[in-house]
């Protein structure tokens, strides 16, 4: 019924409009099938102001789905709903922690094409931002249009939380409010209806704090799904089936005996991301991040919650002395691999 | 002027530019002389929009709930206006309050909402953050970012169903001020956004109340009642295959006697199609208690079309304490009610079950007038129809003050005063067709006050079979009198004539159901064509009467 609806939206514009003599074509038409190419993404959250939905753009008729990579996809069945209400359960292809992206595959007949790209386009221009925002569609409904400019192309620099946002190339800043919960992976196109990025997460700028309302270029969009696709990315995460704990970063803390065990380290495993980075045993764990850690069960678990792909910054004592270090993003939890030596 | 296309900066402008921002401009200048800035002293205020000549706005239920009786306006003239609150619907987040003092205020055309596309333009005027003090009221322009949302009750009972997204900046006093298309004309009332981590103000997701919702309970919000939203006593959810089925029925509804079983598929209710759980409250929650709409449903493969009454989602209890609220109810003085200011106290009458009474009588006086009008093409003594039964035979019906005898070919009923509305319907098998008859001739010939208690219980549809909500279906005015131990309840065209009639013996039974058929406006005839009476789902009788003349002359 939908194809159907969509149809009667494209006579009914046609013959309104002939007198216009409209070199673009109209704005209900371009929302129509930009919303068309977009899908709505339900998975991991709920909890804690974490949305469990995010969007997703069409990528290719044969099923696969650009996102953006966050906690949303950290579940065993990660769903994909259509404009037509159809849902399908979605396989990660993996992700490109840097662009904070990942590509979906769902195995899904008679989607739409996906829409065409225009590349770089200059600060000024009037786009239409199209996402599940506040998951306010659902089955059948289409995602939610927004319009608006592009204020401008700049370098990201952003963070979330404490951390610096992994991505510091172009991004298209936008003059309106799209950066909302569930936007994510959601479509920016231009009045013509090509695509020009996807909406990234939400991001507060390093400079002043105040909320990113941004995209992705669709070059760096399609540069990191075609490497996804091709197997260069890093692997999706075997969903959530192990929780990521000191343990894959290397680390053996002393046993957790007490109510509030300090957290020392015991052991550092060699060729680990902890002994690169220099960590040793006796070392005393203060914070993860820009996070107070005062025990060994508040360090496992604010390692626990650092994102896959997010930088792991951990600040030790050492005889009197604080030492910061990087272990470099958070790998994610590989399938079949046991968590190694956290508790003796 | 647009040949120039030149401004006076010297910038060249597409012709095509300069068209589509004086549209604009001409879109917001028609629209704006409507707009109302309210204020509601401590409590706040918020936005509203003219509808009606006479003074009638229409605004949110949650700017007026702790406002009391009557909320100060003003208008983009620069002048103030007192008001008195009219109606609320305290669900569906709607009220009504009349502007006061004048008879020619500037009025919002409503639109077909339904014809809302995604994309298109649109303006809100409001009052956002109370900035008008001036009086002049904020445009926020945007385009519609979806149709048809629902919008679950957060926290509150106010549900948001079959409602309007848009883009247009919707900010903390902008509620129950108008949503405009791109000429200008009312497609909804602005009530809700949604607001996250960065505070209270607009991120991009405005909600409207279609217009056709408003369309739909206006009848019922002029009537002054505290109006109530509709369930079928059933709830569906989404079948393994997608389809939506009945998970559950009460047994006591009316869909259950109209046939409507567990595992049935809903195919569309009140002509909108339903393919999503989401899309069947949507189409439930523009639709007011009360009404009597088509279901479709498919069983084994066979479709079938029933015809079903909604019921009130919430007693009258439970409405009177929602529509107050416990704020409201402080402000007021505790259980004595609001007090009442001066300005209003001329158009403001307490009663249970109503925000405010007074507008009742105005309206009920109203539709009196519509059928006095035509009173004098009838005979003011007993009544007779007579002729033909369309299953063949000859009826003949006498009806007066309080009595009325029936011939039909299976026999003769009578009805020998008021105290037998209720203790045997008759004729046997109608459901009590002669005790409807009789309130419909003294609803005529005496007027609406000499009929028990009679009320003006606000708009239905013309014709429930057909009705479509979203081709906002013809609706009618509708009368409804207690008396004697019965309830009827009458639906009056606009030129006076009673087109149905459905009168319960029981409230939790069926009730008898007449619909008359008029001939066509302007030609001669006090008396209808035919009636179809029914009850339950079992028609009782088609009757086609003789000429007017005939039955005149048969007295």
């Amino acid at each position: 019924m939908i194809p159907c609806r969509a149809a009667a939206v494209l006579i009914a514009l046609l013959t309104t409009r002939v007198v216009g003599a409209a070199t673009e074509s109209s704005p209900q038409l371009v929302a129509a099938s930009a919303a068309h190419s977009v899908v709505k993404i339900y998975g991991a959250g709920g909890l804690r102001g974490l949305e469990a939905y995010q969007s997703g753009i069409i990528l290719s008729p044969d099923g696969r789905i650009a996102t953006a990579m966050s906690t949303v996809l950290d579940s065993d069945g990660i769903d994909c709903v259509l404009d037509d209400g159809r849902r399908f359960e979605a396989t990660p292809l993996g992700v490109d922690p840097r662009r904070e992206l990942a590509v979906l595959s769902i195995d899904a007949t008679d989607l739409p094409a996906a829409l065409p790209a225009e590349e770089r386009v200059a600060a000024g221009t009037r786009v239409l931002a199209v996402s599940n925002m506040f998951g306010v569609a659902v089955g059948d409904e289409r995602a939610s249009v927004q319009r608006g400019v592009i204020a401008s192309v700049v370098p990201l620099e952003a963070r979330r939380g404490a951390a610096d946002a992994p991505y510091t190339g172009m991004v298209y800043v936008l003059d309106f409010t799209t950066n909302n919960p569930g936007s994510p992976g959601g479509a920016i196109v231009d009045s013509r209806g090509r695509l020009l990025g996807m909406i990234g997460k939400e991001l507060r700028s390093s400079a002043g704090g105040i909320w990113l309302n941004y995209a992705l270029p669709v070059d760096e969009l399609l540069v990191g799904c075609e490497a996804i696709v091709a197997g260069s990315g890093v692997a999706a995460p075997a969903a959530a089936a192990t929780p990521f704990d000191l343990g894959l970063l290397g680390i053996v803390l002393v046993p957790d005996l007490l109510d509030r065990t300090p957290p020392f380290v015991e052991t550092v495993l060699p060729g680990s991301a902890a002994a690169r980075a220099g960590l040793a045993a006796d070392d005393l764990l203060i914070a993860v991040g820009a996070r107070a850690v005062g025990s060994h069960a508040a360090a496992e678990r604010a390692v626990g919650a650092i994102p896959s792909g997010d930088p792991v910054r951990l600040s030790v004592i050492r005889t009197g002395t604080v030492v910061d270090y990087e272990l470099g993003p958070r790998p994610a939890v590989a399938e079949g691999r046991a968590p190694q030596g956290a508790t003796p | 002027m647009m040949a120039a296309a030149t401004i006076a900066s010297g910038v060249e402008v597409d012709p095509a530019v300069l068209e589509a921002q004086q549209a604009r401009i001409d879109a917001i200048r028609r629209a704006t002389p409507a707009a109302v800035s309210i204020f509601a002293g401590e409590s706040g205020g918020g936005s509203g929009v003219l509808l009606t000549r006479d003074g009638y706005a229409a605004t949110n239920f949650h700017v007026v709930q702790a406002a009391g009786p009557a909320v100060t306006c003003g208008l983009a003239d620069g002048r103030l206006y007192d008001a008195a609150l009219v109606g609320i619907d305290p669900t569906g987040d709607l009220a009504i309050v009349k502007l006061l003092g004048r008879d020619d205020f500037p009025v919002a055309g409503l639109a077909d909402s339904d014809r809302v596309q995604v994309g298109d333009e649109c303006f809100a005027i409001g009052n956002p953050f109370l900035l008008g003090t001036d009086l002049q009221p904020s445009i926020s322009a945007g385009i519609v970012s979806g149709v048809h949302r629902y919008q679950f009750p957060a926290g509150t009972i106010l549900e948001y169903t079959d409602c309007i997204q848009v883009d247009a900046a919707i900010n903390p006093g902008n509620s129950g001020g108008g949503l405009f298309d791109a000429v200008g004309r009312l497609i909804g009332i602005n009530g809700r956004a949604s607001f996250e981590k960065r505070g209270r103000v607009n991120v991009g997701a405005g909600y409207a109340i279609s217009a056709n919702q408003l369309r739909n309970f206006l009848g019922a919000l002029r009537s002054g009642r505290i109006c109530d939203h509709a369930t079928l006593g059933a709830t569906v959810s989404t079948a393994v295959d997608g389809r939506v089925v009945v998970a559950d029925i009460l047994e006591s509804s009316d869909a259950w006697r109209r046939g409507l079983r567990y595992d049935d598929e809903i195919v569309s209710l009140a002509g909108r199609p339903v393919r999503t759980v989401n899309a069947f409250k949507n189409v439930l929650g523009i639709l007011p208690a009360g009404w009597q709409v088509p279901l479709v449903i498919r069983r084994d493969g066979r479709r079938q079309d029933l015809l079903v009454r909604l019921h009130a989602v919430h007693s009258p209890a439970k409405l009177a304490e929602l529509a107050s609220g416990d704020a409201a109810e402080e402000s007021r003085g505790g259980s004595d009610g609001p007090e009442v200011p001066a300005a209003v106290r001329h158009v403001y009458e307490r009663r249970a079950g109503f925000a405010n009474h007074h507008f009742n009588v105005v309206e009920r006086d109203r539709v009196a007038a519509g059928l006095a009008a035509i009173r004098d093409a009838r005979p003011d003594g007993p009544w007779v129809l007579a002729g033909q039964l369309a299953a063949g035979g000859e009826f003949r019906i006498e009806l007066s003050d309080a009595t009325a005898t029936i011939d039909l070919p299976t026999g003769t009923s009578t009805l020998a005063g008021e105290d037998e509305f209720d203790r045997q319907p008759v004729p046997p098998g109608s459901g009590g067709l002669l005790p409807a008859l009789v309130l419909w001739r003294r609803l005529v010939v005496e007027g609406p006050t000499a009929v028990g208690q009679t009320i003006f219980w606000g708009t239905a549809p013309r014709q429930p079979a057909t009705f479509a909500a979203d081709a906002a279906g013809e609706l009618v005015d509708v009368l409804e009198s207690a008396v004697a131990g019965v309830v009827a309840r009458f639906g009056v065209d606009a030129a006076g004539r009673v087109v149905w009639i459905d009168l319960w013996t029981s409230p939790d039974a069926d009730p008898c159901e007449v619909r008359l058929t008029w001939p066509e406006e302007g030609t001669a005839g006090g008396m209808p064509l035919s009636m179809e009476a029914s009850f339950g789902s079992e028609p009782f009788a088609t009757f086609v009467m003789d000429a007017p003349a005939a039955a005149e002359a048969s007295r």
